[in-house]
This record gives structure tokens, sequence and C-alpha cells, in this order.
């Protein structure tokens, strides 16, 4: 048997502050982690994103008032501000969406391999970032 | 096995493993599904996008009973990931219990005016 070259670190009761800013996650890692994180904020933010339906839906007026936010702002919220939280919803859905895909194609298939695995999460990233990054740019207005 | 009886009952697991996990799968198809569905109609709508054809796209009555369908599968989904993410980090059963009672506030609350929005529509 052939010994180990060096000893692998071990993680138990890990420190978010020491721990995690060492710990390398390989790309499936930070689908997956950020598929956790999307969906959590999509779900603290859900009362935002009724609100957005409602005023864009109800009528003219709140149509008006829906869309002066996102230029002008709301009360002592600037629309900048709001343009980027907006912004973080966009990427939450888009990497939700894409990443649960990947997870329904993975089930349906049942396409497991290391190597799939590591490639789709690659996929999965670009998608998600790079469409964030083009509808992001429409939203503050750069083309 | 862990004790699940008497006083050691576990109170805020999920139980029912299998029954969940398609839940939560089928719900996503459903809203992956809606959103080719609404992206369809906003690209194929003509002009620029104002009040009038946003709102015209809900407004018509199978949208209507489809978002409707689409906000309950929203609601079962989102239970179940919070669900989840609470079971993982939150050991207590008496903070994780409260928090579940505010994940189906928050999420019901959410949906009655989703509903609301939609039927006045």
């Amino acid at each position: 048997m052939t010994e180990l070259t060096k000893k692998r670190p071990e993680f138990r009761n890990i420190n978010a502050f020491k721990d995690l800013t060492t710990y390398r996650l390989p790309p499936a890692g930070w689908v997956s982690i950020l598929h956790r994180a999307s969906g959590g904020l999509m779900f603290i933010l859900l009362p935002l994103i009724v609100w957005l339906f409602d005023t864009s839906v109800s009528s003219e007026i709140s149509f008006e008032r829906f869309s002066g936010t996102f230029a002008l702002g709301l009360g002592f919220v600037p629309g900048w501000f709001f343009k980027l939280v907006v912004l973080a919803l966009i990427w939450a859905y888009l990497h939700h969406l894409i990443a649960g895909v990947r997870h329904l194609y993975m089930d349906a298939r049942h396409a497991v391999s290391k190597e799939f695995g590591k490639s789709s999460a690659i996929v999965t990233l670009v998608l998600s970032i790079g469409l964030t990054v083009l509808l992001g740019a429409k939203l503050f207005g750069l083309y | 096995m862990s004790v699940n009886y008497g006083s050691k009952r576990v109170v805020t697991g999920a139980h029912y493993g299998l029954r969940d996990w398609l839940a939560q799968r089928i719900t996503a198809a459903i809203m992956a599904l809606f959103t080719l569905i609404l992206l369809a109609q906003v690209l194929f709508s003509k002009g620029p996008i104002g009040y009038t054809s946003w709102a015209g796209i809900f407004s018509a009555q199978w949208m209507k009973a489809l978002t409707f369908a689409v906000f309950l599968a929203l609601t079962y989904h989102v239970w179940v990931g919070m669900r989840d993410i609470w079971m993982d980090y939150v050991k207590p059963a008496g903070i994780r219990l409260v928090l579940h009672v505010f994940t189906m506030v928050w999420l019901l609350s959410c949906l009655g005016w989703a509903v609301q929005v939609l039927w006045r529509l």
C-alpha cells in the first residue's frame, strides 16, 4: 500500500472565520451552497416579489409607482439600491432555476458521474452569472 | 435508530421522505414550465411592454388559473426547502418549531396577498 504523501485536513465543528475561508469548494459545491443561499434569499424577499407583482399589474397608477420606484426610489430607499436588490433577485432566480434543472436532469438520467457533475456545475455558474450581468446591464440602462 | 416516541418524539422532522422529495421536484417543474410560458408571452407581445400588455397577460382566465396553481406550487416548494434549511442548521426543537411556524405564516401571508392581486385583475 502506498503511503499518503500528505495528511489531509479534517473538518469537524468548523469555524466560520478560520476554516470556511480556506475551504476550497469544487464547482458542484458552489452550485449546491448557492442553490440554498438563492432559495433562502428569495424566501426572505418574497413580500417584495409579491409587491412587484401587485404594483405592476393592479392599475395604471400602480404601474407608474412600480416603474417610478426603479427610476426615483421609494420613500428613503433610492432607486439604485432598489435596482441592486432586484438584481440580486434576478441572480437568485436564474441560479436557482438552472441549478434546479441540473438537479432534475441528474435525477431523470441518473447522470451522477464525477465528470458530469463538474462540467454541468461550471455550465450552471457561467450561465447564471452571464445572464445576470446581461440583465443587470439592461436594468441599469447600459444598453 | 434514534428514539422517536414518548417525550423523545421528534416534533419538527420531515417524517415522509419520498413524498416531499417528489413534490419538490414536481412543483419545480411546474414553475420552470410557467417561466417559459410567461417568457414566451412577453417576447411575442407586440411593441414595448407597458401596463396594458403586461396586465393583459395575467387577465386571461386560463393564465389566472395557471398562475394560481403556480402560486400554490411555489408555496409548497418553498416550505419543503426552508424546512430543510432549518432542520440542517437549527438543532434545538423549540427554536426550530418557532422558525417553522414563522415560515408558514410568512408563506401563507404572501400567498393570500398574491391570490388577492391575481383575482381582482
